[in-house]
C-alpha cells in the first residue's frame, strides 16, 4: 500500500482521479436511493402547493432571513409533540424549494404555526415584536407595509411549475390576480382562489386593510398556511393513538 | 514594485482584453436585468471591468518589460494581493459577526433599515468569514506553497490575478446581495445563481493554474499540504456545483429555485453544508498546517504514514457525515445512521491530523513558548483535536437530540472557525508578510504577542459561554414538571440565553480586537517594506519562457 501511495503522489492527475473517487463513494450511496425509494416521500391526497400570495410571503420570509432563527421541522421527540405538534412528515415540504427546515431556534419552531395566533397579532409582532412579547429579542420589520411587488409572481409559478409542483396553467396565468383577491375579500374574484386552492385557503385581509396589497400580507398569509397544506401528520398521529 | 509592473506588455494587453470582457459581461447584465440586484451587481461587475482597463492601461507602457530573471524567482505579487484582502475581509466578517451578536440581546442595536436587519446581516458575517477571509486566505496561501514545495513559479502571471480578482468579486456579490435581499437561504450556500456559474468558471480557472503549476514541478513527489489543497479545490467544486443547481425564475432576474425540494433538498443541503466545513475548512487549511508549522518549527513532519492515513480517511469518511444535520427529522432513519457512524470514525483520520502536527513541534517546544506565530500554529492544532472530538460527539444521535438547534452547535463551529481557522490562518499570516514585504519582521513584534492573548481569550470567552447558553437551552426544553406538562415556555428559554449572548459578543469582540491589530501591524509591515531576499526561496530549474 505504501508503496502504491508513493507511486500515486509522482502522478498529479492521479492524485486528483483519485480524490474524485474517493470523496464520491458516500454521496452516491446516501443520496441517490433518495430519489428511486418510493417510501422517502409519499404525496398525501390533501397536498395543496402555495397560493401566489403566500408564495410571495415565502419568498420574502427567505429574503428576510427568517430561516437563520426559525426551523419548520418538529423532531420525532416527545418534548417537541408536545411542544409543537405532531412530528414533520417528509410528504410536507415534498414541494419546498427549497427547503426550510432549519438549523438553529433562537425563536420557536414554525412548522404548525398557522392559526395558532391571529393575522393582527402577526402584523403587530412583525412591526414590533416587543409590543406583544416583552423580552422578545427578534428584529422589527416595519418595512413589510410596503406595497408588494407582482411582477414575478407568473414566472414564480411557472418555474415550480416546471420543477414538478402541480400549478396548472389556469393557477399560472392568474397569479397576479388571486394574489390581489386573497388579500381582498371584497374582490369580485375572491372566491375563485378558493376554487383553484381548495376550501381551506385563507381569503382576508392579512394586514387588515382590504384596499392595498403590501409585503405583510403576504408574508401573514405565508405564516398563516404553515402545517395547513395538508393533515396527513394529524391523521398519522390519530392512527398511532391505541 | 507595482504589480502591474510584474506582468509582461502582452500580457498587460491581454488583461486588458480581459477586463474589457469583463465590462462588458457586466453591462450585459445590468442592460438585461434593468432593475433590481443583478441589474446593481451588473454595474459593479462593469466599474470593476472599466477600473481594471485603466489600472492596466495606464500602466501598459509606464513600466518597461520585467526582465527574463523574474522566470529564476517566485510570483507572488498576487499572494500579496490576497494576503491584503484577507486582512480587509477579516475586519468587515468578524466586525459584522460581532454586530449580530449584539443583536441577539440587543436587538434595537440596529437602524430600523432592512439592510441592517439581522437577518441580512447574518450571512454577511458567514459569507464574508468563510468565503472572504478563509477563501481568500486559502487561495493567496496555496498559490505560495504550490510554488515552494514544487520549487516550481506559478505557471502563468494572469490567470493567478483573474482568480483573485474574479473571487473576490463573487464575495462581493455575494455580501452585497445578501442586504438587499436577495439569498438563496441554503446555509453557506446564499449567493444567487449567476454569482454561483461566475464562481465555477473562476474555480476551473484556479484549478487549472494549480495542476499546470504542479506539472511543471522540480520535485518528484507531491507535497502532502498540496494533496490537501487539491482536495480543497476539487471537491469544493463537486459540492457547489451540486448542491446550487437551480434554475432562475427568470433570467433577469436574482430569484431562482432550487432543482432540489424537500428531503431531497435538505440532505443535499447538509451534504454540501457538512463537506463546506470538511473541504473549504478543514482540507485547505490542514494544507496550510502542513507547510507551514514544520517551516516555522524547522521540524520535519512527524509521521509520513500517518499523513496517509489522515488524508484519505478524510477525504473518504467525511462526505457521509452530512446526514447527522438531520436526526430525528423525516430524513430516513438508515441515512442519519450511517452520517452517525461515519462521524464518529472520522475521529480516527482527524486526530490523526492534529496529532501528526503537535508530534511535529517535539524538539521545538522551545520555540512554541517564544515565538507567538508558531504558538498560534500549535493552539490550532489543538482546537482542530477538541473541535472535531466534539464533532463526533454531537453527532451521536441521543447528544445531538439535546443539542441541535441550540447555541451549543454555534459554539461549537467557532470552536472550529476561531479556535483552529482563524489561528492557523493569522499563524500564516505573521509568517508570509514579512517575507513577502522584504523584511525580517513584523514592523511590531509585540503586537504580535497581543493578538495571540486576545485570540485565545475571545475564543475561550464565546465558546464557553455558548456551551452555557445550548446546554441549559437544551435541557430547559425537555423539562416536564410532576404534572407531565412542559415546565418553561420557549420565551423563558430565550430569556435565559441573555447573559450569554452578552459574554459571546464580549468574547466576539476580543478576537475581532485581535484580527483589528493583525490587519493594522500587517499594514505598517508592508508600507516599511524593504528589499530582503532570501537566496534559497527560488525555483530549483529556470523555467523556459512561454
Amino acid at each position: 500500500m505504501l508503496k502504491l501511495h508513493y507511486n500515486l503522489e509522482k502522478v498529479s492527475m492521479g492524485l486528483v482521479a483519485a480524490i474524485i473517487a474517493v470523496a464520491s463513494v458516500g454521496g452516491i450511496v446516501e443520496i441517490a436511493p433518495l430519489f428511486t425509494i418510493k417510501q422517502t416521500v409519499e404525496i398525501p391526497e390533501d397536498l395543496r402547493p402555495l397560493t401566489p400570495l403566500e408564495l410571495a410571503g415565502r419568498q420574502i420570509y427567505i429574503r428576510e432571513g427568517c430561516y437563520a432563527c426559525h426551523s419548520q421541522m418538529i423532531r420525532s421527540l416527545a418534548d417537541e409533540i408536545d411542544r409543537y405538534g405532531p412530528y414533520s412528515l417528509a410528504s410536507e415540504s415534498a414541494w419546498d424549494r427549497p427547503m426550510l427546515w432549519g438549523s438553529k431556534r433562537t425563536g420557536p419552531d414554525l412548522a404548525r404555526l398557522g392559526g395558532k395566533y391571529s393575522d393582527a397579532w402577526h402584523v403587530a409582532h412583525l412591526m414590533n415584536p416587543r409590543d406583544v412579547v416583552p423580552v422578545s429579542i427578534m428584529p422589527a420589520y416595519p418595512w413589510l407595509m410596503a406595497p408588494l411587488d407582482t411582477s414575478l409572481l407568473r414566472d414564480r409559478l411557472a418555474t415550480l411549475a416546471r420543477l414538478g409542483v402541480p400549478y396548472t396553467s389556469e393557477m399560472i396565468t392568474r397569479a397576479e390576480a388571486d394574489a390581489r383577491a386573497q388579500a381582498n375579500p371584497d374582490a369580485p374574484d375572491a372566491a375563485e382562489v378558493q376554487a383553484r386552492y381548495g376550501e381551506r385557503v385563507a381569503v382576508r385581509a392579512f394586514d387588515g386593510d382590504r384596499g392595498r396589497l403590501t409585503e405583510m400580507d403576504a408574508l401573514v398569509a405565508y405564516l398563516q398556511s404553515l402545517g395547513t397544506l395538508t393533515n396527513a401528520a394529524w391523521r398519522l398521529a390519530e392512527e398511532a393513538q391505541p | 514594485m507595482k504589480a502591474t509592473a510584474t506582468l509582461t506588455k502582452s500580457e498587460r494587453q491581454t488583461g486588458i482584453g480581459l477586463a474589457i470582457a469583463l465590462a462588458v459581461m457586466g453591462f450585459a447584465m445590468a442592460a438585461a436585468a434593468r432593475h433590481g440586484v443583478m441589474a446593481i451587481h451588473g454595474g459593479m461587475a462593469m466599474v470593476l471591468g472599466l477600473a481594471l482597463v485603466f489600472v492596466l492601461g495606464g500602466a501598459l507602457y509606464d513600466h518597461p518589460e520585467p526582465g527574463a530573471d523574474r522566470l529564476s524567482r517566485y510570483y507572488d505579487a498576487p499572494i500579496r494581493f490576497g494576503i491584503a484582502m484577507t486582512l480587509i475581509w477579516a475586519v468587515i466578517g468578524m466586525g459584522v459577526g460581532v454586530w449580530v451578536a449584539a443583536l441577539m440581546y440587543w436587538p434595537e442595536a440596529t437602524p430600523l433599515w432592512d439592510w441592517t436587519s439581522y437577518g441580512r446581516l447574518r450571512p454577511v458575517h458567514t459569507s464574508g468569514v468563510i468565503f472572504g477571509f478563509g477563501g481568500n486566505a486559502l487561495i493567496a496561501t496555496s498559490l505560495y506553497v504550490v510554488q515552494r514545495t514544487s520549487r516550481a513559479r506559478l505557471a502563468d502571471a494572469l490567470s493567478p490575478w483573474v482568480v483573485l480578482i474574479g473571487y473576490n468579486l463573487f464575495c462581493l456579490w455575494a455580501v452585497s446581495g445578501y442586504l438587499m435581499g436577495v439569498t438563496q437561504s441554503k446555509e453557506y450556500a446564499e449567493a444567487p445563481w449567476y454569482a454561483d456559474i461566475w464562481l465555477v468558471a473562476i474555480w476551473l480557472t484556479y484549478f487549472a493554474l494549480y495542476i499546470r503549476t504542479l506539472a511543471r514541478r522540480a520535485e518528484p513527489h507531491i507535497y502532502v499540504a498540496n494533496w490537501y489543497y487539491l482536495a480543497f479545490i476539487l471537491v469544493v467544486a463537486i459540492l457547489h456545483i451540486i448542491n446550487n443547481l437551480a434554475l432562475p425564475v427568470r433570467w433577469t432576474s436574482a430569484e431562482s429555485f432550487p432543482i432540489w425540494s424537500g428531503v431531497q433538498d435538505a440532505m443535499i443541503q447538509w451534504w454540501y453544508g457538512h463537506n463546506a466545513v470538511a473541504f473549504f475548512l478543514t482540507a485547505g487549511f490542514l494544507g496550510m498546517l502542513y507547510y507551514f508549522l514544520p517551516v516555522r518549527a524547522q521540524r520535519p513532519i512527524w509521521s509520513y504514514r500517518l499523513s496517509i492515513l489522515s488524508f484519505w480517511g478524510i477525504v473518504f469518511f467525511y462526505m457521509w457525515a452530512g446526514s447527522h444535520h438531520l436526526h430525528y427529522t423525516a430524513l430516513p432513519y438508515w441515512v442519519q445512521t450511517l452520517g452517525m457512524t461515519f462521524s464518529v470514525m472520522l475521529l480516527v483520520p482527524s486526530w490523526a491530523s492534529a496529532g501528526n502536527a503537535i508530534a511535529t513541534l517535539n524538539g521545538a517546544w522551545h520555540k512554541v513558548r517564544d515565538d507567538a506565530v508558531l504558538r498560534f500554529m500549535f493552539v490550532a492544532a489543538v482546537f482542530y483535536g477538541l473541535s472535531t472530538f466534539e464533532g463526533s460527539f454531537l453527532a451521536i444521535r441521543p447528544v445531538n437530540s439535546l443539542s441541535h438547534y441550540t447555541d451549543w452547535t454555534v459554539g461549537h463551529v467557532h470552536s472550529g472557525t476561531l479556535g483552529w481557522v482563524a489561528m492557523i490562518v493569522f499563524g500564516a499570516i505573521y509568517s508570509l508578510v514579512p517575507k513577502l514585504w522584504g523584511r525580517e519582521n513584523m514592523a511590531w513584534p509585540r503586537a504580535v504577542e497581543w493578538h495571540f492573548w486576545l485570540a485565545v481569550a475571545g475564543t475561550l470567552v464565546y465558546v464557553v459561554s455558548l456551551w452555557n447558553a445550548g446546554i441549559t437551552q437544551g435541557l430547559m426544553w425537555r423539562t416536564y414538571d410532576a404534572n407531565g406538562a412542559l415546565s418553561y415556555s420557549f420565551i423563558e428559554t430565550v430569556e435565559a440565553m441573555l447573559p450569554y449572548y452578552a459574554l459571546r459578543t464580549l468574547g466576539g469582540g476580543l478576537f475581532l480586537a485581535g484580527a483589528i491589530l493583525c490587519a493594522l501591524n500587517c499594514r505598517a509591515t508592508m508600507r516599511a517594506a524593504g528589499s530582503r531576499e532570501d537566496a534559497a526561496d527560488r525555483p530549483l530549474a529556470v523555467q523556459p519562457a512561454e
